[in-house]
């Protein structure tokens, strides 16, 4: 982490030099191409498993109760039917309010996480405050701490928010923020990790840039907002896309903190699907399906992000 | 007593001038307040309470929650379901890390140049990454399933097995299962960082190599693989880490059965807290689990401290 922009940058740059493409114009021994083939029959085998699951989540949830169960198994469906699939969106009745619970989550999570992170971010990088560095160390001492660390004191936290969920003013008699998108979100909207990796690449940017703006008479909110905000496009672009992810797969949170079906995120819903049909498996396929298309979209359209986004914050 | 006289003022003008400077960047307080607010709330004094917690006795449904001392954490050292948790996590943690990681290396060094297809290749082990974990968990537990599923088709297709085996139902297959399915999940990852590690290691080392005569067996195990040990520590780090609170697999897939043989410690926790409600004890088990990573969590700041020489 010696220089975010420096590993982004190479992340998102071509990996082949010229020294590598200069090497490979030498002419192919025999020995050279068995190695090749070699090296694509692995490649292939594995990706096959890699994808096998997929092709028969997805064969499967177009495919009958009954064909599923019958050897020879179908690899293309021998009577296709959506069947399950409209009985997902008919019966249940929930899983286009998952869809749109998740939607919900993982988006506002990504914008207020991202947008609370980098106003600290910019305070800890760019600004010189009396008690900076003991409340950085601060930031920075809480990564010691597993996440699941705090699960269990914020459940009972959320059920004692004064004045919601039908509690009083101590928070009592009722359920607090359990069970509510509040209860959801706010926890998770600062991220110790988010503001460290924001402000060592707001470090940076030179400060010459915002003196002159503040001799121009721009107020802070408008330097940081106009100026330094755009300049961090490579890392919060790639924040986002990995927090969104994080928070559009997570369950466990969602599992402890939302109890009525209409609250559930994707995630949820299709988990205690499982424990309620334990053998619609066609069912549970074409709700897989359904669960994975938007990730898959996502990681499609910012693959590049993805993959840079991933060498910096694997930490997560 | 001369300096006492010279140090008082010299202290109250320190006092001043810091006030001068709270007053002068008060905006950037204002930066901080709304995040600051959060974090005491749901991070500083969730972890007070979290400690707070493990030395009583707590259950929500009771309104009774005396203080126990170090009682919580005396039971859980007695509790040999947290014993079997322990090792069922240990297991867990061996079996799937040197399988994903060596898997992520030699896909990544197989990637690691320019041939055909190698942006599709990089891509498909990368989609289990992306998978929902809930997902992976549903489509595996069907892969397996003991009367209908194709793994059991395709073994005694091939004649492996007479009879269809219930992979998650037999205590000793179960965790083996639950395993490769996360390799399944993980290698990718594996994949993506040491691919981005490869791409760190000059060229120039390989051609000073190829000069002096070195093959590209003595090249991977002289240049590449050294150079990869911080790669490769992160990954350990980072991965020993998430191992330790795997969770959704094992709700999913097992319940933590059979008979307690895949129960890990997250869903222990779980257990404890949200089926059993002891919400002390489950605190006293979060506070040993944080003790039991420790080391892990030090290294990983480590790694990640600016200047540190760690890479990723």
């Amino acid at each position: 982490m010696a220089s975010t922009g420096q590993m982004l940058s190479r992340a998102a740059a071509s990996p082949h030099s010229a020294s590598r493409a200069a090497h490979r114009r030498k002419p192919v021994s025999a020995l050279g191409v068995v190695l090749l083939i070699i090296r694509y029959v692995i490649l292939i085998a594995g990706a096959i498993v890699c994808l096998a699951p997929f092709a028969w989540m997805v064969s499967a949830s177009f495919q009958h109760e009954g064909d599923i169960f019958s050897w020879p198994i179908h690899w293309i469906p021998k009577n296709p039917t959506i069947q399950n699939y409209t009985s997902f969106f008919g019966s249940g009745g929930h899983i286009g309010t998952w869809l749109f619970n998740s939607t919900l989550v993982a988006v506002v999570t990504t914008v207020l996480q991202l947008f609370l992170d980098s106003l600290m971010a910019y305070a800890f990088a760019k600004r010189r405050f009396p008690g900076r560095s003991w409340l950085f160390g601060l930031f920075l001492a809480t990564l010691l701490v597993p996440g699941q660390m705090t699960t269990i004191p914020n459940y009972l936290i959320l059920k004692h928010i004064p004045f919601f969920g039908g509690n009083n003013a101590l928070g009592s008699g009722g359920h607090g923020w359990l069970d509510s998108y509040a209860g959801l979100i706010v926890p998770a909207v600062v991220s110790a990790f988010g503001i460290f990796l924001i402000r060592q690449f707001m470090v940076s940017i030179p400060d010459e840039l915002l003196d002159a703006a503040r001799v121009e008479g721009a107020s802070e909110f408008r330097i940081f907002w106009s100026i330094v905000l755009p300049l961090c496009k490579p890392v919060l672009a790639a924040n986002a896309i990995f927090t969104f992810g994080f928070f559009w797969n997570d369950f466990y949170w969602p599992l402890i903190v939302m109890s009525s079906p209409q609250h559930y995120t994707l995630s949820l819903g299709l988990a205690l699907f499982v424990g309620a049909h334990q053998t619609a498996w066609t069912l549970l396929m074409a709700g897989s399906v359904i669960a994975t298309i938007p990730v898959l979209i996502v990681f499609l359209i910012f693959q590049r992000y993805f993959v840079s986004g991933i060498s910096m914050t694997g930490m997560k | 007593m001369a300096t006492h006289e010279v140090a008082a003022p010299a202290r109250a003008r320190r006092r001043r001038t810091v006030r001068q400077d709270m007053r002068r960047e008060w905006s950037a307080y204002a930066f901080l307040s709304p995040g600051l607010i959060l974090f005491t709330i749901f991070t500083l004094a969730a972890l007070a309470f979290s400690f707070y917690l493990s030395f009583h006795s707590w259950s929500i449904i009771e309104s009774y929650k005396p203080f126990v001392g170090m009682q919580n954490y005396k039971d859980a050292l007695s509790d040999p379901d947290l014993g079997q948790a322990v090792i069922n996590t240990g297991y867990f943690t061996i079996g799937s890390i040197p399988l994903t990681m060596a898997a992520g290396l030699i896909i990544a060094l197989m990637l690691n140049q320019q041939i055909w297809g190698r942006a599709i290749f990089r891509a498909i082990f990368y989609l289990p990454v992306i998978t929902p974990m809930v997902v992976s968990s549903i489509v595996w537990k069907f892969i397996y399933n003991g009367d209908y599923g194709i793994l059991n088709y395709y073994l005694q297709n091939i004649g492996l097995v007479h009879h269809p085996i219930s992979w998650l139902s037999d205590p000793n297959l179960a965790m083996p299962a639950v395993i490769i399915m996360s390799v399944w999940q993980n290698l990718g990852f594996a994949m993506v960082i040491y691919l981005a590690g490869l791409q760190s290691i000059p060229q120039s080392y390989y051609e000073a190599a190829r000069v002096d005569g070195a093959n590209s067996v003595q090249q991977l195990l002289r240049i590449t693989i050294p150079l990869l040990a911080p790669t490769t520590l992160f990954l350990v780090v980072t991965s020993v880490i998430g191992s330790f609170q795997v969770f959704t697999q094992i709700y999913i897939m097992t319940n933590g059965g059979p008979v307690g043989r895949t129960n890990t410690i997250m869903y222990f926790i779980y257990q404890n807290a949200f089926q059993f409600f002891k919400m002390g004890y489950a605190s006293a088990l979060s506070v040993l689990l944080m003790l039991m990573l420790g080391v892990f969590t030090i290294l990983q700041l480590r790694i990640y401290r600016p200047g540190s020489g760690g890479d990723l």
